[in-house]
């Protein structure tokens, strides 16, 4: 590996320990050797096999359930509903102010998305638990649904989540987030050219190999431990907590070895359901996700739809930049509201533009509920804002990466956001990587600083 | 249910178990003979972590009966290193980088030593070829593939 010295020299000690060298993973051994112990690992005397009864519309009334007949089903051991859970009523990132709950761990009167969780059934085996899951019968109402996020906002749309009242979540900052940094429309009045595109993006499913599940094994004066695949420990822990009534320190969450997640495994789907399950059988019980399930019940990255408005000379300066972004959070909030936040912040992209206006939007629709997944907020944001950047620069005739190096945020510049820059590093990337692709740009750019603007 | 015994020879090892009928070779090494490293990511043969050696060839044990391996010699990667000895697969897993979750690790090792049985010095589209049943959602698959190859060139080198 090689340290290039060349930028920033002044600023680096060379008493590196780590940096520069090649270092083994600690885990690899146990992978290469399958002695790794993932939560589907473990197995307990007696474990009892969780499957769930899951809605098959996209929104409805549930007028009744009939267990009669699935709990007659041989090794069933007992059948869950809504009524079982103590505190039926959740979201994932109460802790962190992002409310009101709003999704129930079984559905409580209604479905608002086609996989949500209605019935858990236990059984002795994963065939008989299957086998009874299908026997339960559910009376369905089935009520109209939206799957758009813009007709989810027109009047008369159907109300996705009554917990919200509208079809949006509401931040403290009104129905958007709202970044407002100089006069937008001053901006595109003196703009040579303006530039507005929409961009589209459909949900990504993380696909993990390993599916999302849990084990629980019960260990005696009501506590429990729980082997688990999350990516979100705490919230996990906590949400157990307040879901199950009760104290932390009787749930022992054990995890930390997830067989891929890439944001697929921050939901709190499983465990507090699982436990529930092991504490009122007093037995172990096992809730893995089939790969059917993982696919269409975790939720996936957000749809997203941007529209971007740009104002640009024809010297390749941006002055000014206003975005509308909407996240699909699907039918409920889960991580979404924080995505949509984190991509108000981001829509500036790494440049600097006098006059900023964003709104982003958190939108409810009856799609399956969507959440983390790799830089979500910001991935489909650096899409769309990326692509724009090439139009605008074909729009006024000029090389896209000189474009992006006229435009480049440098220290000391104040983003839309109202943090100033630091530490900026985007006009040496692209110098090393002008030389790498072979894309050369004008000799202006590659003596260009970070640090300082040029006279 | 009626149970089945089932005999057959794991990593070297002779081993026996009454099971139910019906039940996958994945879920009898794991739950009856104590075998995790064969890994469940799908139970429908499309993902690969499964994947063990019977009699030779590779297998998705996910989709193989049990029963159907009376009296057969099964291979998993819970038994490549010998006393302690890592297999050339492992150690060029572990030196290339290509394990990073881990759980398609046993399954793409046992494609890669089935591979290297049948052509011990495989070109990159053997590879390719080899592990193409198996997924990997981690290491966009490069390190994979050379590390296999790597185990390959090792491998020719001690037989000479």
């Amino acid at each position: 590996m090689e340290l290039r010295k060349n930028y920033f020299a002044d600023e680096r000690k060379d008493d590196l320990n780590e940096i520069g060298h090649s270092l083994q993973r600690s885990d690899v051994p146990n992978h290469v050797t399958g002695r790794t112990a993932f939560f589907a690992d473990r197995t307990f005397p007696n474990l009892l096999h969780l499957k769930m009864v899951r809605s098959p519309h996209h929104h409805a009334r549930i007028r009744s359930i009939d267990l009669s007949e699935a709990e007659r089903h041989p090794g069933v051991v007992r059948i869950l509903t809504s009524k079982d859970v103590p505190q039926n009523l959740y979201t994932i990132l109460i802790l962190i102010q992002v409310g009101p709950p709003d999704e129930h761990v079984l559905a409580e009167g209604k479905v608002r998305w086609k996989g949500e969780a209605v019935v858990a059934v236990l059984a002795d085996s994963e065939r008989a638990a299957n086998e009874a899951a299908a026997k339960v019968k559910v009376d369905y109402e089935v009520l109209p649904a939206v799957f758009d996020m813009l007709e989810a906002l027109k009047p008369g749309a159907p109300l996705v989540n009554e917990h919200h009242g509208q079809n949006y979540y509401r931040y403290d900052s009104g129905a958007s987030r709202k970044v407002r940094f100089g006069d937008v429309e001053k901006g595109f009045a003196e703009a040579d050219f303006v530039l507005e595109e929409t961009y589209h993006s459909s949900p990504i499913e993380q696909a993990p190999t390993e599916t999302t599940g849990c084990i629980v094994a019960p260990e005696g004066n009501d506590r429990f431990t729980c082997y688990t695949n999350t990516q979100a420990m705490f919230f996990t822990l906590d949400n157990a907590s307040i879901i199950l009534q009760m104290p932390g320190h009787k749930l022992h969450m054990v995890g930390g070895t997830a067989g891929g997640g890439f944001g697929g495994k921050v939901d709190v789907t499983v465990e507090p359901i699982a436990i529930l399950a092991a504490r009122l059988t007093g037995r172990p019980v096992s809730f893995i996700y089939s790969r059917e399930e993982e696919m269409q019940i975790s939720s996936p990255r957000a749809a997203e739809t941007i529209t971007i408005k740009d104002g640009v000379m024809k010297d390749g300066r941006i002055v000014a930049r206003q975005v509308t972004g909407y996240t699909d959070a699907g039918a409920y909030s889960r991580h979404s509201p924080y995505g949509a936040q984190k991509g108000a912040a981001h829509y500036p992209g790494p440049y600097t533009i006098p006059n900023v206006w964003v709104d982003t939007w958190c939108v409810y629709t009856n799609r399956t509920p969507s959440s983390a997944m790799r830089g979500f907020g910001v991935t489909i944001a650096d899409f769309a804002l990326e692509v724009q950047m090439d139009k605008l620069a074909r729009l006024i005739g000029m090389d896209p990466l000189e474009f992006r190096f006229i435009n480049a945020y440098r220290d000391g510049d104040m983003k839309a956001h109202r943090q100033p820059t630091e530490g900026a590093a985007l006009i040496e990337c692209m110098q090393e990587a002008s030389i790498a692709a072979g894309w050369p740009v004008a000799e202006r750019f590659m003596k260009m600083s970070s640090k300082r603007r040029e006279a | 249910m009626a149970k089945v015994p089932v005999q057959l020879t794991l990593n070297g090892t002779e081993r026996a178990e009454f099971i139910d009928g019906g039940l996958t070779l994945l879920n009898a090494l794991r739950d009856r003979f104590g075998d995790t490293s064969p890994k469940g990511g799908c139970h429908q043969g499309t993902c690969g972590a499964c994947s063990v050696i019977v009699d030779g060839d590779l297998k998705l044990s996910c989709l193989t009966l049990a029963e159907t391996c009376n009296g057969a010699h099964v291979e998993t990667t819970a038994g490549l290193a010998a006393d302690g000895i890592q297999h050339p697969l492992q150690r060029a897993f572990l030196d290339g980088f290509a394990a990073q979750c881990g759980f398609c690790t046993p399954g793409m090792i046992m494609a890669a030593k089935a591979l290297l049985a049948r052509v011990p010095n495989p070109s990159r589209d053997d590879v390719v070829e080899a592990i193409s049943g198996n997924i990997c959602r981690c290491t966009g698959y490069e390190p994979i593939i050379q590390a296999i190859l790597s185990a390959a060139r090792s491998n020719s080198q001690n037989a000479a």
